[in-house]
């Protein structure tokens, strides 16, 4: 389900002051199927969302949230970190069926 | 008194008990409202939440119920001694109440977060804050739906 997806994240800004706020954007594709859904023939589409998402700078999660089925088709979050040290951003979107979607930012912190 | 029952009796009974089974479940998840409480209750583990420091930027009347948008923030200065651990969204009126959980860190900074969401029809959002401490702050927002969000 989740395959060749590539999620658009964006930073505010790449290069931060120690402790300033980073602002994170991140739209990943996907039809986030609540199972309420009645198709054609009148049988129930079986469900399938992402139902969690997380995020680490430098290996460490700063914010995670758990998805319902009541998330909007292809789920955006937005949410904010301190920045502390340079690092990876990692964001990290995970399937009912266990397929995981990620993405990659980085920060420079001076 | 003596409780032999005929066979007429014993029909009625039957049927009468078949008859609220039956109704009884197809109203439940039609029209009944969803289980929020109960979803507040576990997350809260029993505490009633105290009213205040929870924002919800919601629209007033959401157009389209396919995708909402919503930003929750809640205030906390978000040190190690003091900050937002969790943030409980549900819905009265969806099919199933709860919307999302946003799990925050000292290291988050600000205890802010926006999503997109469906709403079935107009109903009250209600947020629930979980602080370090083990206190719960909440705030309740009714959003106007015109158009449900949940595929009919």
């Amino acid at each position: 389900m989740a395959t060749n997806v590539r999620p658009r994240i964006r930073l505010d800004r790449k290069q931060a002051k120690k402790g300033d706020l980073i602002e994170v954007k991140a739209l990943v594709s996907h039809v986030m199927e609540s199972g309420q859904r009645k198709d054609a023939s009148g049988k129930v589409v079986p469900r399938q969302i992402i139902n969690k998402f997380t995020c680490t700078v430098n290996g460490k999660q700063v914010f995670s949230a758990d998805f319902e089925p009541a998330i909007s088709a292809n789920p955006y979050i937005q949410f904010k970190f301190r920045a502390q040290e340079s690092g990876p951003v990692v964001l990290t979107w995970i399937d009912d069926d266990g397929s995981k979607i990620v993405g990659e930012e980085s920060i420079t912190v001076s | 008194m003596t409780t032999a029952l005929n066979r007429r009796q014993a029909l009625t009974i039957g049927v009468g008990a078949a008859a609220l089974a039956v109704v009884g479940e197809s109203i439940s998840p039609a029209f009944a409202a969803n289980d929020y409480e109960e979803v507040i209750k576990k997350f809260t583990g029993g505490k009633s939440p105290t009213v205040g420091r929870v924002r919800i930027d919601a629209p007033e009347i959401a157009e389209n119920g396919n995708t909402v948008p919503m930003t929750i923030s809640v205030e906390s200065p978000m040190t190690p001694a003091s900050y937002v651990t969790a943030v409980l969204v549900v819905a009265d009126e969806n099919p199933r109440p709860g919307v999302v959980t946003f799990h925050f860190t000292p290291e988050s900074g600000v205890a802010e977060a926006n999503t997109r969401i469906r709403l079935a029809s107009t109903q009250f959002l209600t947020v629930v804050a979980r602080m370090n401490d083990g206190s719960f702050f909440s705030a309740k927002k009714e959003v106007k739906v015109t158009i449900g969000g949940c595929g009919g």
